[in-house]
């Protein structure tokens, strides 16, 4: 997929330039394809194998600030393009029943091959007038309200639930402080814990902090390779710690926010692969790779007895700290971070 | 346990250091800026006895002011935060703690344990703002839920007392936002099992622990003109940029719009909860 250059990210750029180079070469070929030119045609395949091995290159030495900058890439697939690609006959329901409608986060019916679920995920929208409506994937209070009716709806009648979290944050108003933005998070963590189906949710970009916990308790928590998972943006971190903005890399390197770091700490419990220089470059290849996640997620929560589903959802979250404890031992200090396992 | 003018910790949403009642015979009042002597302020409840304004207090006067005399048994005393990210911004994240340790000494931002209020026996736990801003991390994260989860075990009441400018504690990373979810869970279970738990929101309540166990009680109280809210004011009025409200996001505030279900005059809490927890209790 191509990108107007205003997207282009910097460090993509020896990739894009390759591929303009390739792109000439094959046009030039093309032209003159009634005379047989195995020369060209080699250089091209040659082109090809090198372009490939660039982006592995480039994808494999990734830094944190830059897979921050994939996970908000313009052309990065959202929850309406995996719904259209992973899910079919999908329903969309609307509201909370209280305020209005968030459009930062879809709710409805769909399945997901021959299984019916309940779908909940933030969407930021692509164009600027889908990005205004949506607020850029930061929802109010009503969008967690309606997230949190629609999964009990789903609880009530026995739909597994899958969440998509790509979300900078819950939205920072006045409205949304009017309208309890601290309360209906708390009350979504409590009670996504206790909902009585299985959850699967994947943090498929942005990973921002309450805002994407909001709808992340779950069963199973997967991410793509390139999305990030934070307490606080590496902006707002750099702003505090650092007092600009500017150090946002440091940060996001200092949090430890990237889908190989979570997976380590056993936060999450799976990385869903991306296609070779992002899921920006092949949704359908994205949208296969999480496809098969979810299904094997179920699958694996189906193999469980379905009476500890519960209890063995609480485990998950009670486990996770890190601690001292009795006796004053020598200070844990964090290693560094060795090859993750990669799930398809 | 007085907090020591001019020591620094983090900031957490561009949160403001809470500064505790400075050492010194006489202090002036954030409020009304009257000039006011330390120890009848201290005598007082540390309130301003001029304008009300209720100053902040550490975890060790709270415990003294709510609880029956000598009747706090502290609880899970020996957690420490370890440093899961090796976290180094200006010092590493270890020399911090230690720093805070010794300007509090507290070991973590959360006490907890068991206690009397009037001679009913109940859990009881808060958060010391003081306390690299009471944030949550995995040490306070863990204390309140095991906390939480012996109120379960034992059938007691459980109150929770919360201070902290800092909501999630950003120098463990995703580990304090996961505290969250691990406080808010064992909390459904609390409730489920027909449990009552008390919440009290005193100035500051922000961010992960506002958005957490701080909003989740099956009655909700606060201190007068309380720092409560999601996202820092600060953050809010960057984003929207207008004129925030007056009164925006104080105790008041989230009474008017239905998040609180009273505020009480600290001089009147101890009594409050006492009240409360009779009226749910068979
Ligand atoms: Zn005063």
């Amino acid at each position: 997929m191509s990108s107007p250059k205003q997207d282009r990210l910097p460090f993509e750029k020896p990739i894009y330039e390759m591929e303009e180079q390739l792109a000439e070469m094959e046009a030039q070929y093309a032209h003159r394809k009634d005379v047989a030119d195995p020369q060209a045609s080699e250089q091209i395949r040659i082109l090809r194998r090198q372009l490939a091995e660039l982006k592995r290159l480039i994808y494999t030495n990734i830094e944190p600030w830059d897979r921050v900058k994939v996970s908000r890439h313009r052309n990065r697939p959202q929850s309406r393009d995996y719904i259209n690609l992973i899910f079919d006959d999908f329903v969309e329901i609307h509201g909370d029943r209280a305020i209005g409608d968030d459009r930062a986060i879809v709710t409805g019916f769909a399945r997901l091959e021959d299984q019916k679920v309940l779908f909940v995920g933030h969407q930021k929208g692509r164009t600027l007038s889908e990005r205004t409506t949506c607020n850029f994937g930061c929802a109010h209070p009503e969008g967690y309200r309606k997230a949190l009716a629609k999964m009990k709806l789903a609880a009530k009648f026995g739909l597994p639930i899958v969440s998509f979290i790509d979300t900078p944050g819950a939205y920072p108003g006045i409205a949304a402080e009017e309208r309890g933005q601290a309360a209906i998070i708390a009350e979504n963590l409590m009670a996504m814990s206790m909902l009585n189906t299985p959850i699967v949710c994947v943090v498929i970009g942005e990973g921002g902090s309450g805002g994407a916990l909001g709808i992340g308790i779950g069963d199973r928590v997967g991410m793509m390779e390139h999305a990030y998972y934070s307490v606080i943006s590496p902006e707002g971190c750099a702003t505090i710690l650092w007092k600009t903005a500017e150090k946002a890399p440091l940060a996001a390197s200092a949090l430890r926010m990237i889908a190989p770091d979570l997976l380590r700490m056993g936060i999450i419990d799976g990385i869903v692969e991306e296609p070779l220089g992002g899921a920006h470059r092949d949704h359908r290849q994205a949208a296969n790779s999480l496809k098969s996640f979810l299904v094997k997620s179920f699958r694996d929560i189906a193999a469980q007895p379905r009476e500890s589903l519960l209890e063995l959802r609480y485990q998950k979250f009670r486990k996770i700290g890190v601690f001292e404890e009795g006796v004053v031992a020598a200070p844990v200090i964090a290693e560094d971070v060795p090859t993750p396992v990669v799930l398809g | 346990m007085p907090t020591k003018p001019g020591a620094s910790s983090n900031g957490w949403h561009g949160q403001s250091e809470p500064r505790g009642v400075p050492v010194g015979v006489f202090m002036p009042c954030d409020s009304c800026g009257a000039t006011l002597f330390r120890k009848q302020v201290e005598r007082n409840l540390n309130v301003c006895p001029e304008c009300s304004h209720h100053f902040t207090v550490t975890a060790h006067e709270r415990i003294l002011q709510l609880l029956d005399t000598d009747t706090f048994e502290e609880w899970f005393a020996d957690l420490r935060p370890g440093d899961p990210l090796g976290f180094n911004d200006r010092r590493p994240y270890p020399d911090r703690v230690k720093a805070e340790q010794e300007r509090t000494g507290l070991t973590e931002a959360a006490v907890v344990g068991q206690g009397f209020i009037k001679g009913l026996r109940l859990v009881f736990g808060v958060t010391d703002s003081g306390f690299i801003m009471g944030s949550m991390g995995s040490v306070v994260g863990e204390k309140l839920t095991r906390a939480i989860e012996e109120a379960t075990k034992q059938q007691l009441p459980i109150i929770i007392v919360s201070g902290s400018g800092g909501g999630a504690r950003m120098h463990e990373g995703i580990y304090s936002l996961m505290q969250m979810a691990k406080v808010s869970s064992a909390l459904a279970r609390h409730h489920a099992a027909g449990g009552l738990y008390v919440s009290v929101l005193t100035n500051p309540t922000m961010g992960g622990v506002a958005a957490s166990f701080a909003s989740l009680g099956d009655i909700i109280l606060a201190e007068p003109k309380a720092l409560v809210g999601f996202a820092g004011p600060k953050v809010i009025a960057q984003t929207v940029r207008v004129r925030l409200p007056e009164g925006f996001q104080t105790s008041e505030f989230l009474l008017e719009h239905g998040f609180v279900d009273k505020i009480v005059l600290r001089k009147d809490l101890r009594s409050m909860l006492a009240q409360l927890i009779d009226y749910v209790t068979p």
